[in-house]
């Protein structure tokens, strides 16, 4: 009944060369299906966000391959690639990477613009999408000018505009206080039960692993456990200790 | 992204940080202010002279004269002497023949050997035509001198007509300088006045001849001369000529050849060369004035020189500028790619703002120099080149305004992509990281 949307087959990725040289995967195979939400969890320097990066089509394994829909990355031209990553993909990243003296409207439809559509659609567009995040009366609004919470909301409109099937998201609470952190990862979930998007959240934080259907854990560039499809959330023991610990009031 | 989302973004980019632009622009408007200034003076002083030439003579005139001997000057001790070479009378053209650069005057069998040169239509001596004075309504008298190959062009024209090429009354254009001397208000007063011209003939007897004003000349390069009416002209060199022996005929120091007005440059060279294999000089009014138009040309590609380093080194500060851009927005540009914007994309948004620093800096120092331009221009020919009718120092042609302002965005094009390549090979991951 589901198709899998993201595959990852054997895949090693190693970073630097000689003494330097930094293995951060070693044969990693996963299969993400379409409309799950999965998270990647592990130490940081894991390779857990490599692992995410790869998927996401925006690094090359060194062996193995990835698959979107069944279709080989690499026998893709760049410009498909490209094409790929900017109609299927959406990104919510820890750092919001908003361009600060742009208006709110202009930072989130800034994918529409890469995709080259008309001026007319781009406002359309981009007010419905501010509108599911109440974020309407902000539009105009300068990116700089808003706080942590709205500017990771601005982050989540710019991501879902393009109607993506996959959202990418790389410790999407981590810059977020508790509550507000909370509220962005309602709308992430609300987004995978009501419109079926596909959720690859990368995170050390458990209570959000927990919340998603099924958690890859990752260790030392191997995946511990992974199990194949969904699963009742398992807290990582090692992932409990990850990282700076994330407070919960 | 589509061309208009990517000109905008690029422009908007630019001006983001405004005080890095508008430095770099300055360095550029410099340059530019430069190159517009000299490419206006340039233009001026090119029409300046083109309008000399015309008012010299017409473009299927060729001055002939006989090649100077070269091997004069090498050789050791005095030419031998040739009892058949003719002399020239008259006086003023020959310079006494001692100097060794002399022409040798032409004779009228070198005439007939002009004359029969393919291509060549017709061949007029140039006789030397030395009034004595000219006077008009019994006022006062003033010396005259005279343009010989005048009755073949047509002059910068202040007031009047030209002359006529088959007229048959006495007709004569004077400078502008004459008319105060002479009593006229001013240049249209002077047209269809009469003068009276004074000449000796050979034997020193004063004749005077009636001729009427028909044009007022501007003051040229070439000094304030009076251009005489073939009718008139044909007239003077009788009188001159009257009780001249004929032992003591004159040769002539020059003679000037028409030739098909619709001759291309090829035809022209072929005649020349023509003439050259048989000891003549050939040289159109354009070869002639071509000289000093070179040396004009070579002070103003010194200028050029100068802007063009100027603007070298303007477009290090656009590599410098972009490279400090490319650097502040790693980050985004990362994001960009990530969202599926192609490097050539980002090379194009960062070449092309580029280009736009260099549009506003050459825009604004063309303009500029057109303003300040003018105005230098128009201060110079009421004052220090008065003395210039018709010269304007700076002529700005919209065609090499245009010109200078596309180099420009050219030049800064090529400097923006340094730059660009490196954001454009810019890994999206290393630039998400990058903190």
């Amino acid at each position: 009944m589901t198709d899998t949307i993201l595959e990852a087959r054997d895949i090693h990725k190693s970073y630097g060369r000689g003494p330097a040289r930094f293995e951060a995967l070693t044969g990693v195979s996963l299969r993400v299906e379409a409309g799950e939400s999965v998270a990647i969890v592990g130490k940081s320097g894991s390779g857990k966000s490599t692992l995410m990066h790869l998927l996401a089509l925006l690094d090359s394994p060194d062996q193995g391959a990835v698959a979107i829909e069944g279709k080989v990355a690499g026998e893709l031209s760049v410009r498909q690639v490209d094409r790929l990553r900017n109609t299927m993909f959406g990104f919510v990243f820890q750092q919001f990477f908003l361009i600060p003296s742009a208006s709110v409207l202009d930072n989130v439809i800034l994918p529409l613009k890469i995709a080259r559509v008309a001026p007319r659609e781009r406002h359309e567009r981009g007010m419905a999408v501010l509108r599911q995040l109440e974020l309407d009366d902000k539009a105009a609004n300068k990116a700089v000018n808003l706080s942590g919470g709205q500017k990771q909301r601005v982050v989540i409109a710019r991501a879902l505009i393009n109607e993506p099937r996959v959202i990418f998201a790389d410790e999407p609470t981590g810059n977020l206080d508790t509550a507000t952190g909370r509220l962005v990862e309602d709308i992430l979930f609300r987004l995978n039960r009501e419109q079926g998007i596909t959720l690859v959240i990368v995170t050390h934080d458990t209570d959000l692993a927990a919340r998603c259907d099924r958690q890859v854990i990752i260790r030392d560039g191997t995946l511990v456990a992974a199990p194949e499809g969904p699963l009742p959330p398992v807290v990582d023991p090692a992932a409990a200790h990850a990282g700076p610990a994330v407070t919960h009031a | 992204m589509r061309l208009v989302d990517l000109l905008r973004t690029a422009i908007s980019n630019s001006l983001r940080s405004k005080l890095r632009t508008s430095l770099t622009v300055i360095a550029i408007f410099v340059g530019a202010f430069t190159l517009t200034m000299t490419s206006a003076i340039g233009t001026g002083i090119t029409s300046y002279i083109g309008n000399q030439v015309a008012s010299f003579g017409a473009s299927d005139v060729l001055t002939v004269t006989r090649t100077a001997d070269d091997q004069l000057a090498s050789r050791d001790g005095p030419a031998p002497y040739d009892p058949d070479a003719p002399t020239l009378g008259g006086g003023g053209f020959g310079g006494g023949g001692g100097g060794g650069f002399a022409p040798t005057p032409l004779s009228d069998a070198d005439l007939g050997t002009i004359a029969a040169t393919p291509g060549i239509l017709t061949v007029d001596p140039i006789v030397p035509i030395m009034p004595s004075y000219i006077q008009h309504a019994g006022g006062e008298r003033f010396e005259l001198s005279v343009n010989a190959t005048a009755a073949l062009g047509r002059v910068d024209l202040a007031a009047g007509s030209q002359l006529s090429t088959d007229g048959t009354r006495n007709e004569i254009v004077l400078p502008t300088s004459y008319l105060d001397a002479l009593g006229f208000e001013n240049a249209e007063a002077a047209v269809g006045q009469g003068v009276i011209i004074g000449i000796t003939d050979y034997l020193g007897v004063m004749h005077e001849v009636e001729a009427v004003i028909v044009g007022v000349q501007n003051e040229s390069l070439f000094g304030s001369t009076a251009a005489l009416g073939r009718q008139l002209t044909d007239e003077l060199v009788a009188i001159a000529d009257t009780g001249r022996p004929e032992s003591l005929r004159q040769g002539y120091f020059a003679a000037t050849a028409t030739f098909d007005p619709d001759a291309g440059a090829e035809e022209v060279t072929a005649i020349k060369a023509h003439l050259a294999d048989q000891g003549f000089t050939a040289q159109t009014v354009a070869d002639q004035i071509g000289i000093l138009q070179t040396v004009i040309d070579g002070v103003i590609l010194i200028f050029n020189g100068f802007a063009v380093i100027a603007l070298l080194a303007a477009s290090f500060g656009i590599v410098n500028t972009l490279l400090m851009s490319v650097q502040e927005r790693t980050r985004e540009i990362g994001l960009m790619k990530a969202m599926g914007m192609s490097g050539r994309t980002v090379f194009a948004l960062f070449s092309v703002e580029a280009a736009f620093i260099g549009f506003l800096g050459s825009a604004i120092g063309a303009l500029v120099a057109i303003m300040i331009g003018t105005l230098i221009s128009g201060i110079l020919a009421d004052t220090v080149l008065s003395g210039l009718e018709g010269l304007q120092v700076m002529q700005f042609a919209p065609a090499s305004v245009a010109t200078i302002i596309l180099i420009v965005m050219a030049i800064a094009f090529f400097a923006g992509t340094l730059p660009a390549r490196r954001a454009s090979r810019q890994d999206p991951i290393d630039a998400l990281r990058y903190e």
